[in-house]
């Protein structure tokens, strides 16, 4: 039933490009990240670049949702909407999610934030998570097994006392913002898809500091952990390639998260 | 979290939503919202509309439930 499809060298090139406007709008995102600023405006930021290069926010409108990126403070684990009566302040943390479709092709990636003066708690999270997604990049090549990405990711988290979300996953992505497979950050190694040059997947670990259960908000889209307790969320768009993987949305010029 | 007040009931599922949900109608003639449970994503099985599943509730909100199997 499941239908991967492998990306020919010219989509990869188009999805290198609407990765490279993904990781554009996150550096102007992070550049604004600050206490009193709003989730909406931040929102607005990450829009005004994505158009400025010809490309459309994947998220907007996809399933109702109604902005272009999602953001998600503290306990809120994922698709947090942006709004005028968010505001961050000091100490927060937030994953921002973004999503751009150029020519047809999507790119999709997620980094977790700091706002101000943060706590070693909550700083270890976000450092932990990030480094959990690289984790289980290492075992990203033809060849391997899907889930011993899942397994390396959940290995590396659990060391640290910390969660993995379960009932959100990564994806295939491409012509769609969603495709097969769907990619659990959880579970024993060597078994799900195996892995093929030219797959295309968006793979992002959800990692909470307390237990791994989550509950939807009413506005049908907000995704918290139920002990209220924070996460963190890290995410790139990578392709399978010879020998390994190559990612499609890291920005130019290194990374400037934590 | 604990299992002890949940029951389970069986129904189709007529939708796939965005935000990892699915619309099922239950052997009732209800319809409900439901996510996916971690097992059924470990093991990649795919939810499709038409497929009959087994259902966790919670008797605390009965509009919601979580998918925990899926029949052949």
């Amino acid at each position: 039933m499941s239908m991967i499809t492998l990306k020919s060298e010219r989509e990869i090139a188009l999805m290198k490009e609407a990765g490279k406007i993904v990781a554009l709008a996150h550096k102007a995102v992070f550049d604004a990240v600050k206490p009193g600023v709003t989730t909406k405006r931040l929102d607005e930021i990450a829009e005004s670049v994505i158009r400025h290069h010809d490309a459309v926010p994947s998220f907007k409108g996809y399933g109702g949702f109604p902005a272009s990126i999602c953001a998600s403070i503290n306990e809120v684990v994922i698709h947090g909407i942006p709004s005028e009566k968010t505001t961050l302040k000091d100490g927060d943390i937030i994953a921002v999610d973004i999503g751009a479709n150029y020519k047809g092709y999507h790119g999709d990636s997620a980094k977790t934030y700091l706002v101000g003066t943060v706590s070693d708690e909550k700083k270890r999270l976000v450092e932990v998570t990030k480094a959990s997604l690289y984790e289980g990049l290492k075992f990203a090549r033809p060849n391997n097994r899907l889930s011993d990405i899942s397994h390396a990711i959940e290995q590396y988290v659990k060391q640290f006392g910390y969660s993995v979300v379960e009932v959100f996953t990564g994806h295939g992505i491409g012509l769609s913002l969603h495709e097969d497979p769907y990619i659990p950050n959880f579970g024993p190694p060597g078994t799900g898809p195996v892995l093929k040059k030219g797959m295309t997947l968006a793979i992002e670990p959800m990692v909470n500091i307390g237990t791994k259960e989550v509950v939807v908000l009413k506005d049908n889209w907000t995704v918290v952990t139920v002990d209220r307790k924070p996460s963190a969320h890290h995410e790139h768009t990578i392709v399978i390639t010879e020998d390994g993987y190559e990612i499609l949305t890291k920005s130019e010029g290194g990374e400037f998260d934590v | 979290m604990s299992k002890d007040d949940v029951f389970e009931m069986e129904g189709i599922v007529t939708d796939a939503l965005p935000n990892a949900v699915f619309k099922v109608k239950l052997e009732n003639g209800h319809h409900i919202l439901a996510h996916v449970s971690g097992k059924i994503r470990m093991n990649f099985i795919r939810i499709l509309p038409g497929d009959r599943v087994t259902i966790e509730l919670s008797p605390y909100d009965l509009t919601r439930g979580r998918i925990t199997y899926r029949h052949k």
